[in-house]
């Protein structure tokens, strides 16, 4: 079995769940003997950070590279040099792209472009910018729907060259990529639904985006949904037939690479813990109302707020305005390490999602042992039995159970143990090999 | 010689209503949820079965006998939500065909962690058994027949017991028979009656049970497999939850109709009859001393205590209530004594273990809260509470 997958992005390019999904997704595909080539837009952009090693073919040569991973034998990586990002909007990619373009005119005038210096591995440090060629000057217009068709029809032209047998498509923005790639090919197409506009947007969808959600759904032979709840999404608000929709649920990878003892961390105050985009889906307003009402209880506890988003301001704004400030910390978005010593330091992790697909952060936690508050309304609350479960909403059920959590080290033990030992259950190669019997049916049905 | 002896439990614990760490009140307990449960067991179970058992003794004339364990809180609970079933209960009782056992009022772990407090609770029900059904009980059960030869020692001390029931559990019998009559170590007068858990079973669980051979069980069926006993036991103590009854077991597979023709196709062989806990007792000589040390119960594959303490939080929050005894029994105040007993009932600690939650079996059926963690913070917010009022007491009674 040959799967083309279109991703938009995959560790350590991340800045949310989709990456880690793919990630474990891909590693136990590969590690099931499935040859997977994963196709990723990347951005031309030098914030990923050196530890980054991409293989890169000569500069100006092509707007796709090609590498691969000691770690996965059975995986190649395509990258299309794009500037689609999971989790933008478009007015966001509007200013991103402009940012962009103004840094690498500055940029342009530091560096040279002969400058740029191969390591001694294999592979090649991205760490500088590539200054605007006048060939590729045409991606940058700063309109993300022209960009999302314009790597549909890079993905076509990749796909020529490329033995497959399945296309596997990861969230909207690679749906008209994976259509395009369908249509040309005559090959299956999958798609997997890790969200839906209904979960980023509310009711205030935006409708071309939805309309690319509709046709790459309508278009593909089998859908995955990352959890029931997204699935009845898919059903309802799509109009896709029932039978077409399996549930994948998520994992979590088995880390034990960081041997932090938590005793080593000395802290006198208890620690609740966000950690998530901040946005409006991620509920970061109910956290901040249910941290008023336990602080009206208990004073001894730092609520910490680790990750970005567009409701970060806000969000301090917010926290002042409660009058909790001093007690609410927030980090920006944490990486690698600084994530497992976050989780080592946190007493509880509070997911309040207004809407989770699915929710991989709470799997984390557990693998760490922090128990989580996980919101009711959440794909992960189907795959956890051992977590406290509330309504977004309902802040002071929320506060009240933060307060037990902290108060009652029983409660805390048993929440850690069994969790612990829950999430262990929960595997990829699990999700691979559902996901993998999704292809034969695909396949089936050409 | 086979007696058929019937023991039903009838019991339901006074739940308790959804309180946050933010709740003032006093008041504990969901009586709308208690009143609508405690009505609903009524029409579906307690109402017809009683009616249908009456019939069945008078239709026998003195030949068909059962009895009851009836536990202090549900009888609370009968009085405000539904009479009429303790108006069934004291005919039946009238009948002379229906003897009432002792357990403990509250139907609590007392026995493991207060002796005083279980002593008080026994006395407390044979008091309202005897007021109410006008018997004095001589047959003690304990809560989901926990048990050991201490607590078998404790209940012969007390001396108006003339019989104990626990369950059959195999690791206690080894290669005896739970259809004799034996006597508790450590005992001289006081006998021991042992369920039969896999005839019970038959009935109480497996009754509906449509991948189970023996599936549909018919009066005449079970009747034949009672009859086997004949000749190499004496008794087949048949004891099950009264909710069994269209409750556990819906009306519509028959659960009703199986016991109206049960007496006739027991009593079909001559050589069996029915007796009460008391009269088989009486009956029977002990064929032998069967040695508890360590406690047993009825629930689950284990037969042990997990399903109630199994868990660090279902621990912590049975010493947390134990701890306030003293305290509790310092005041005359009748309120907190009868709440802080309330919160004693076993089932309390029932919701909160966390052994097969995962599966979604048994436990989760008859558990009103959706995780045995919520069950455990509700429970120690009202128990905060509950110690509140404690500590509030403590000040104005001896100002500082």
């Amino acid at each position: 079995m040959k799967v083309l997958m279109l991703g938009w992005e995959f560790p350590p390019f991340i800045s949310g769940g989709l990456g880690t999904a793919c990630y474990g997704l891909t590693k136990a595909m590969d590690s099931l003997g499935i040859k997977v080539t994963f196709v990723l837009p990347k951005m031309v952009d030098a914030n990923y950070g050196d530890h980054v090693k991409l293989l890169s073919p000569e500069p100006n040569q092509s707007s796709e590279e090609f590498f691969k991973l000691d770690a996965l034998k059975n995986v190649t990586f395509r990258t299309i040099s794009s500037s689609l990002q999971p989790y933008l909007t478009p007015k966001l990619y509007h200013e991103k792209i402009e940012e962009l373009h103004l840094k690498k005119q500055k940029m342009n005038r530091v560096f040279s472009w002969e400058n740029k210096k191969l390591c001694e591995n294999d592979y090649v440090y991205e760490n500088t910018p590539k200054p605007i060629s006048t060939n590729s000057g045409q991606n940058y217009d700063g309109d993300m729907y022209t960009e999302v068709n314009n790597y549909a029809a890079m993905a076509v032209k990749l796909a020529q060259n490329e033995q497959f047998d399945v296309i596997h498509a990861h969230d909207w923005m690679t749906y008209p990529a994976a259509v395009a790639v369908a249509s040309a090919t005559n090959k299956p197409l999958v798609v997997h639904v890790h969200s839906t506009e209904f979960d980023r947007s509310g009711e205030h969808v935006n409708q071309t985006i939805y309309d690319i959600e509709r046709a790459g759904m309508h278009a593909a032979n089998k859908i995955i949904a990352v959890s029931h709840l997204t699935r009845n999404i898919i059903i309802t608000r799509y109009g896709i037939s029932g039978e077409k929709v399996e549930v994948v649920h998520n994992a979590v990878e088995r880390n034990g690479n960081w041997a932090l003892n938590k005793n080593f961390i000395k802290k006198d105050e208890k620690i609740v813990l966000f950690l998530g985009r901040i946005t409006m889906q991620k509920g970061p307003e109910y956290f901040l109302q249910a941290a008023k009402k336990v602080l009206e209880v208990m004073d001894d506890v730092k609520f910490v707020m680790a990750g970005s988003g567009d409701m970060m301001h806000r969000t301090i704004e917010m926290a002042a305005e409660l009058g909790i400030g001093q007690k609410v910390l927030f980090t920006g978005f944490l990486q690698g390490e600084d994530v497992q010593k976050i989780y080592k330091m946190a007493d509880i992790y509070v997911m309040p999602s207004v809407s989770e697909p699915f929710g991989i952060a709470p799997l984390e936690a557990l693998e760490n042992d922090v128990p989580v508050i996980i919101s009711k309304q959440s794909g992960v609350s189907e795959v956890l039995t051992h977590a406290l479960k509330v309504d977004f909403w309902d802040v002071e059920e929320m506060a009240n159970k933060i307060i037990a959590v902290l108060k009652y080290p029983p409660l805390q033990i048993t929440l850690r143990d069994y969790g612990n030992f829950e999430v262990r259950k929960l595997r990829w190669k699990e999700s691979a090999t559902k996901c993998a019997k999704i292809y034969q049916e695909a396949l089936v049905s050409v | 010689m086979a007696s058929i002896c019937f023991y039903f439990q009838v019991h339901q614990p006074t739940r308790l209503k959804h309180y946050t760490v933010f709740d003032k009140k006093e008041h504990y307990f969901d009586d709308h949820k208690n009143g609508t449960i405690c009505k609903k067991v009524a029409e579906k179970c307690y109402l017809p079965a009683n009616r249908l058992l009456l019939d069945v003794i008078n239709k026998f004339q003195g030949k068909f006998k059962i009895s009851y364990s009836i536990t202090g809180v549900l009888l609370e609970q009968l009085f405000s939500f539904s009479p009429k079933v303790i108006d069934t209960f004291c005919q039946l009782a009238e009948t002379g065909c229906v003897e009432f056992l002792a357990e403990t009022y509250y139907h609590s772990l007392s026995f493991l962690y207060s002796h005083d407090e279980f002593i008080e609770q026994v006395n407390k029900h044979t008091k309202a058994i005897e007021t109410l059904f006008g018997q004095k009980p001589k047959v003690f059960r304990n809560t989901e027949l926990i048990y050991n030869n201490d607590l078998a020692q404790l209940i012969e001390s007390m001396g108006c017991f003339d019989a104990i029931i626990t369950e059959g559990a195999d690791h206690i019998l080894g290669y005896r028979s739970p259809n004799f009559v034996y006597t508790p170590s450590g005992c001289s007068k006081l006998k021991l009656l042992l369920k039969n858990y896999s005839l019970s079973d038959d009935v109480a669980f497996r009754f509906s049970n449509r991948n189970w051979a023996q599936w549909p069980l018919t009066a005449d069926k079970f009747a034949r497999w009672i009859n086997k006993v004949n000749g190499n036991g004496n008794v087949v103590n048949l004891f099950m939850d009264y909710e069994t009854f269209g409750e556990h077991q819906w009306e519509n597979t028959g659960i009703f109709e199986f016991m109206k023709h049960l007496p006739e196709e027991i009593l079909r062989h001559p050589d069996n009859n029915f007796k009460t806990p008391s009269e088989v007792a009486e009956s029977y000589p002990s064929m032998d001393t069967v040695d508890v040390p360590h406690l047993i119960s009825w629930a689950d594959t284990e037969r042990d205590l997990s399903a109630w303490l199994g868990n660090a939080m279902q621990s912590n929050a049975i010493h947390e209530l134990y701890r306030l005894e003293k305290k509790v029994k310092n005041f005359s105040d009748d309120k907190l004594l009868s709440d802080w007993r309330k919160l004693q009932t076993s089932d309390h600690f029932y919701y909160m273990c966390t052994k097969y939650f995962a599966d979604g079996d048994v436990h989760k059926y008859f558990n009103p809260y959706d995780s045995p963690y919520d069950s455990y913070i509700n429970f120690m917010n009202v128990l905060g509470n509950l110690q509140k009022r404690c500590s509030k007491k403590e000040d104005t009674v001896c100002p500082v």
